[in-house]
């Protein structure tokens, strides 16, 4: 029998910005009912890879796959299996949470429980307040309850535990765990080593633009600590990293 | 499967309720056209030109209305949206860049309608009375209108910066409002001045729905013509330009 096809597959993928090279010749793929983080230093490519396979931009060469299909090209049917949690968050200012959410659902057909889901992220407690009142972290968490509406096949969060408190960090790591344990392929980026420690069931680091190593936390740092391991790989050479 | 229909139903609804709820887009949009006509309706400077003042005033007022909604509310909704990344995270919904277009179309539609009831209303508590045939075509262009002016929108939001959106929509909205043949007729004007004012897509539609609502439909043809022309224009422009996202 034939191993499934992964959900995201990411082909020799290179691309530049004006004459800068930020990916070149990046491969990886993400497994179905797994969490993938993605660990990279700044410019390193990550959300440029992410926005990929989101759709939002068009690789100049290689190829990106999710669910079998070019994000680029995707159909109303493909992004209704598609969550993403963006960078920026993509939350109008002058809403107020609840009410972004129940229209997003409005939008799949699958809105799953949307209730639950705004009690684990504990966005009851300020569904009053319009969102570009709300902190950093609280609207992190709408963002994050954004993605997983439509109860996806595939969610891309971009640093989704960014500015977050350190309670409000294990409630999402929680929630990310359950969307893995239903099957969901999770892809993640981040910078902190120990949100990729406890939740990845698969490490990407990247660097300048390409994969640098690629496994479980254990392939990946072997007897060193991943924060060794990811220093050792992506130090740019005279250049101080810490 | 919702279709797309639907989908960009609820957009619309979700983009009218925003609107609605928003205290400066309501004054723009309604407060400040709906002052104007009262201001105009009572006074008698400026001189507006023959035939009954106040059904003058109303279309002017109604062209007025559209700019706000159309372009003034349009563009600035449009630039911070873009800002906040709202229109990149829509497009990869299933709602899609479509249906979120789909979806802001009508929403403008739906609030020029509400507006044009409101301000009839007023206007008629003043002694409107429009031509009949004429308030049927005035309504046809102000859908011309309502394109051209929602094209324009989105050709200063695709291109600007979110905060210079903000500037130069209102900077806009007063030029247009006060010296663009928005409210003052175009023959009230200098005749060099008249001439170029024409040509602009504010002094088109106040004209054109001042022509159509007191039944001179003879000289609708060259208003409908720029009006056409910008809206083409702007289009295209804006196709070419248009950015969803600040990065």
């Amino acid at each position: 029998m034939s191993a499934p096809v992964p959900p995201v597959i990411v082909d020799g993928v290179t691309h530049h910005y004006g004459s800068k090279l930020a990916l070149h010749d990046m491969s990886w793929q993400a497994p179905q009912g797994a969490i993938t983080c993605i660990l990279g230093p700044n410019g390193a490519g990550k959300t440029s890879i992410m926005e990929m396979a989101e759709g939002l931009r068009r690789p100049e060469s290689g190829t990106v796959r999710v669910l079998g299909n070019d994000p680029w090209h995707a159909d109303a049917d493909h992004r209704r299996r598609v969550g993403v949690m963006l960078q920026d968050g993509g939350l109008p200012g002058s809403v107020k949470p609840l009410r972004l959410l129940h229209h997003l659902a409005s939008l799949y057909d699958e809105t799953g429980e949307l209730s639950s889901l705004v009690d684990e992220l504990g966005i009851e407690e300020f569904r009053h307040t319009s969102l570009r009142r709300l902190s950093g972290g609280q609207r992190q968490r709408v963002a994050l309850a954004a993605a997983l509406v439509g109860q996806p096949d595939v969610v891309f969060l971009d640093e989704p535990s960014a500015g977050l408190d350190p309670h409000a960090r294990l409630d999402v790591w929680d929630l990310v765990r359950r969307t893995r344990d239903r099957g969901c392929c999770v892809v993640v980026t981040t910078h902190s080593f120990e949100e990729a420690e406890r939740l990845a069931d698969r490490v990407i680091i990247v660097a300048a633009g390409t994969v640098a190593t690629a496994g479980s936390v254990t392939e990946v740092s072997g007897t060193a600590s991943l924060e060794d391991t990811y220093f050792s790989l992506t130090r740019i050479p005279g250049k101080t990293m810490r | 499967m919702t279709s797309p229909a639907i989908r960009a139903r609820s957009q619309a609804g979700f983009e009218i309720r925003t609107l609605l709820s928003n205290g400066e887009q309501l004054l723009v949009s309604l407060l400040l056209p709906a002052l104007a006509l009262v201001g105009l309706a009572v006074t008698s400077t400026p001189h507006l030109g023959p035939g009954r003042r106040i059904d003058i005033v109303v279309p002017s007022v109604l062209a007025l209305a559209v700019v706000s909604t159309a372009f003034t509310g349009q563009a600035i909704a449009t630039g911070f949206d873009r800002r906040y990344g709202v229109l990149r995270l829509l497009g990869i919904t299933p709602l899609g860049r479509g249906g979120l277009l789909a979806g802001k179309a009508i929403a403008v539609v739906v609030i020029v309608a509400l507006q044009t009831l409101v301000l009839g209303i007023l206007g008629a508590c003043f002694g409107w009375h429009p031509d009949g045939p004429g308030l049927f075509v005035g309504l046809l262009l102000m859908l011309v209108g309502t394109w051209t002016w929602v094209a324009l929108a989105l050709f200063i939001s695709g291109i600007l910066r979110a905060e210079a959106v903000l500037a130069v929509a209102n900077l806009l909205w007063i030029l247009f409002a006060g010296a663009g043949g928005l409210l003052l007729p175009t023959h009230r004007f200098p005749e060099a001045a008249g001439a170029v004012v024409r040509l602009l897509p504010s002094g088109a539609l106040g004209d054109g729905l001042r022509d159509a609502m007191t039944g001179h439909f003879d000289s609708l043809v060259e208003p409908v013509l720029v009006l056409l022309v910008w809206g083409a224009v702007l289009t295209v422009a804006t196709a070419k330009t248009f950015r969803w996202d600040d990065r």
